[in-house]
């Protein structure tokens, strides 16, 4: 008897254990994703520099200094042959390898110095450039054996220096990973999730509005029920043969656009938006309904000001956390295109663009080594973003929220 | 004029419509002291209503029919007498024309399209003054129409009621839109498609390889029972034996022994899970997951062990679905009579002895319905099957060989080189409409066991 009891307890314990070990592995795996991803994300900030003398008099750059203003600056400094003098210099100072230790995009940098202050072009400056992307890889500890023997090499020499790289947060796609950027998929994404909350709030509030106070009970209204809930539910690269049959095919609109990735994202959301308003006006009492029609409120009347009003931060909680989940949608955007290599930021919602997960995407699929730190920093900023969403829907929700 | 300003002159002529009116709705309070049936900005979006929606009508055929308007006038000119036949030279000619006379290009390839261009411009300019002429008579005409009805006993009330009435039914089938669009889209593509493969080679073909089509017969090698076996063999099989051992239990765990504080901090912390986009899951899977497997593989022996192996795509995926299948069980057993829970344990039973024995059974449907709607969501998830499962399909039990998904293929097949009506393309709405059709079942399947279960509780 004794022994049987003592089994069952130690059969109780290790359930108990077995349940906590399940959810301490669930912890532990979120927490190994995100530090793995933040520990390669850091290194995607910064870039490696190499400090150099570039000497722009010796160069003697054929440039009108009238030219330097205004905004074909660039174009007259590029002409000029601004590129190869300064990869002149990168051989003068480390040897006739040089030219391969700077980034494609280092001369950029020169030229933006330029810009600033013309009479650098008729003396000899110190320059911090960024280095190609496999010295800079090796810099952060992970590169081929020559590689790291030249940053060895270089490290001696004390040229070697790290900064943040603000290009990064400033720039659109590029082929060097040591010259992509992350604002044209930002500026996409913002774009994109414009279109997608101006379609999807109102009409997920209007047909939540509907469902909840107006409809009769009929078919129609079942129907409706039915395709809401089944919508919610079905994957969501169906939207995206939807978009690519309906918005591209049918109606002819420009592929990879934020508008159809919008659009498309809007369906998706609209749903999620319809359920969780239906939730938040069902919690109204109905004795404000009944308080507002009693004193000769019309339906319209009961409804605007006062159900909606008192519904509306459950309706926005529900719309924020609706807008996290289209930010990190995938998969309907490869379907309509805007898996493009597009080396600027969109100006309009009708211009070619891609948005941050698919950038991610893209970046992922690369070869270079170098891509995978930027890859992680991108997923960084994502995460940061759906972080700020869904802590601004707790605090809505914990803020507003009113127990009847 | 362009559209722009035509829309600012609609809106325009709607604000003033709203004030004036208003005004006037006003003036009967004060002057009659007459109960009027509305209240002033009643009248007054009555009166704006009818100032804005016919032209906007108007605008929305007129922006549909003009552009053929215009080149049907310019085609009826004497310098158009030179005009090709009908074909691409002709409509690129007058798309050049167009360009110029909007002043978007500069040069011509076409020496004719130069010629056309005035032509295009007077046409252009006539047709937008009769379209601002319209506009305008519409939006006075309406106006005037309704400010003339506007007086103290006028129910504009009910008529802006009716308004919104319809525009709140109008957002609710939009629902129904959507989802007749996606059968309507996937149907007729995937019609098309079985016109050229029949379905029968389509469903139960055992040969998968739409890079190389036999043009003569295209259904031997559009089978897509490896696809099926994948997706089913990674969705249900290899994420469901992670979710569902882990999911249960963190479920058990958080509801039947955590204390409420680690219950609270613990539960969203699973929740966050849920919330991480499924690319993050993807990349992960490719970069840290898959050589790992690889690795684990070579080492007990299975020197061939694939690094897209279908093990590593289905345990991050089952990782993704473990906060659904464990707030599905929460539910199922939060629904179980505390009854049943007391007396079990009134009769001496363990708390791991009733759960497993008396709450468990109790919450089966529930749980079942929950695991359903975990793997209709598995077997639809895409981006981590397309970073870190294979594009080769292969018949295989192995978790460590490659096999590929549906949605896999369908990214595959669209995102290549390949024109709108090739087999290959069509192929990907036929799996498309596949996975739809599952999804569906599986998700009415488990809704309406989860809802039986519930009732037989209530």
């Amino acid at each position: 008897m004794v022994r049987r009891l003592r089994r069952r307890y130690a059969a109780e314990r290790r359930f108990r254990r077995l349940g906590a070990a399940a959810v301490a592995l669930s912890a532990a795996f979120l927490a190994f994703l995100l530090i793995t991803m933040l520990a390669q994300g850091i290194r995607g900030f910064t870039e490696t520099r190499v400090t150099m003398p570039v000497d722009l008099a010796v160069a003697g750059l054929p440039i009108e200094p009238a030219r330097l203003k205004g905004r074909g600056a660039d174009l007259a400094l590029a002409g000029a042959g601004l590129e190869d003098a300064v990869n002149r210099a990168a051989t003068t100072a480390f040897g006739p390898d040089g030219t391969d230790l700077l980034s494609p995009g280092a001369w950029i940098t020169v030229r933006d110095a330029v810009k600033a202050d013309p009479a650098l072009l008729h003396r000899q400056t110190m320059f911090a450039l960024p280095v190609a992307s496999r010295f800079d890889v090796a810099a952060k500890g992970v590169g081929t054996p020559d590689a790291e023997a030249v940053v060895a090499r270089l490290r001696a020499r004390g040229v070697l220096s790290t900064g943040w790289d603000l290009g990064f947060l400033r720039d659109a796609d590029a082929t060097d990973p040591t010259r992509v950027g992350i604002w044209g998929a930002a500026k996409g994404s913002l774009l994109t999730m414009l279109v997608t909350l101006a379609l999807a709030f109102p009409i997920g509030v209007l047909a939540a509005l509907y469902l909840e106070e107006y409809a009769p009970k009929n078919r129609w209204t079942d129907m409706i029920e039915v395709s809401i809930n089944n919508l919610a539910a079905v994957p969501s690269i169906i939207f995206g043969l939807l978009g690519l049959a309906v918005f591209l095919g049918t109606f002819g609109l420009p592929r990879s656009a934020p508008l159809v990735g919008g659009l498309t994202l809007a369906l998706m959301t609209m749903p999620v938006i319809v359920i969780a308003g239906r939730n938040a006006i069902k919690a109204v009492p109905p004795s404000i309904r009944d308080a507002a029609l009693a004193i000769g409120a019309s339906r319209v009347q009961v409804i605007f000001h006062h159900v909606l009003p008192l519904a509306l931060p459950g309706i926005l909680t529900g719309t924020i956390i609706g807008m996290a989940r289209a930010l990190g949608e995938t998969a309907p955007l490869l379907m309509i295109g805007m898996r493009a290599f597009i080396a600027a930021p969109p100006r309009g919602l009708t211009d070619p663009a891609t948005v941050l997960p698919v950038q991610i995407f893209l970046w992922s699929d690369q070869v270079d080594r170098g891509f995978i730190e930027r890859t992680s920093a991108a997923i960084i900023i994502l995460l940061v973003f759906l972080l700020a969403m869904n802590g601004l829907a707790i605090y809505l929700r914990n803020r507003f929220e009113t127990r009847w | 004029m362009n559209g722009a300003i035509l829309l600012i002159l609609i809106v325009g002529l709607g604000v003033i419509a709203w004030a004036s009116t208003r005004m006037r709705a006003l003036g009967f309070r004060r002057g009659t002291g007459a109960r009027a049936s509305s209240l002033p900005h009643h009248h007054g979006w009555y009166v704006a209503l009818w100032t804005v929606v016919p032209p906007l009508l108007f605008l929305a055929v007129w922006v549909a029919t003009s552009p053929a308007l215009v080149t049907e006038t310019v085609v009826a000119t004497p310098a158009a007498a030179q005009l090709p036949p009908p074909g691409f030279e002709r409509a690129a000619i007058l798309s050049e024309a167009r360009a110029l006379a909007a002043g978007r290009a500069h040069g011509a390839f076409h020496a004719l399209s130069r010629t056309l261009a005035p032509a295009y411009d007077r046409a252009q300019t006539r047709f937008d003054w009769i379209a601002t002429a319209v506009v305008l008579l519409l939006a006075l005409a309406g106006g005037a129409y309704a400010y003339l009805r506007v007086r103290p006993d006028f129910s504009a009330r009910t008529r802006i009621e009716r308004v919104v009435l319809g525009l709140l039914l109008g957002a609710s089938l939009i629902a129904i839109l959507t989802t007749a669009g996606i059968v309507a889209s996937l149907l007729y593509e995937a019609g098309r498609f079985f016109s050229v493969v029949p379905i029968t080679d389509f469903l139960f073909g055992t040969h998968w390889s739409p890079q190389v089509i036999d043009p003569r017969d295209p259904g031997a090698s559009l089978g897509a029972v490896p696809l099926f076996w994948g997706t089913f063999f990674i969705g249900a099989v290899i994420a469901m034996a992670v979710a569902i051992p882990f999911g249960l239990m963190s479920a058990i765990y958080l509801t039947q022994y955590a204390a409420p504080r680690a219950r609270r901090i613990m539960k969203p912390v699973l929740e966050v899970l849920a919330g991480i986009p499924t690319v993050v899951y993807g990349y992960f899977a490719a970069l840290t997951v898959a050589p790992a497997v690889r690795q684990f593989a070579v080492a007990i022996g299975i020197d061939w062990a694939s690094s897209e192996s279908a093990l590593a795509a289905g345990l991050v995926m089952g990782v993704m679905i473990i906060p659904f299948v464990s707030s599905m069980a929460d539910d199922s057993l939060a629904a179980v009579p505390s009854t049943m829970r007391d007396g079990s344990l009134a009769m001496g039973a363990t708390p791991s002895e009733t759960i497993t024995r008396v709450m468990l059974p109790a919450a089966l449907p529930g749980v079942v319905g929950g695991v359903l709607l975990a793997v209709s969501r598995a077997i639809g998830e895409t981006m981590i099957v397309v970073m870190a499962a294979s594009g080769v399909a292969t018949l295989t039990a192995n978790p460590f060989a490659s096999t590929t998904t549906v949605t896999r293929q369908i990214v595959d097949l669209l995102t290549g080189e390949a024109e709108f009506d090739s087999p290959k393309t069509l192929a990907a709405f036929a799996l498309g409409l596949t996975l739809f059709v599952i999804t569906l079942l599986l998700n009415i399947v488990a809704l309406s066991v989860v809802k039986r279960y519930r009732e037989s509780y209530e």
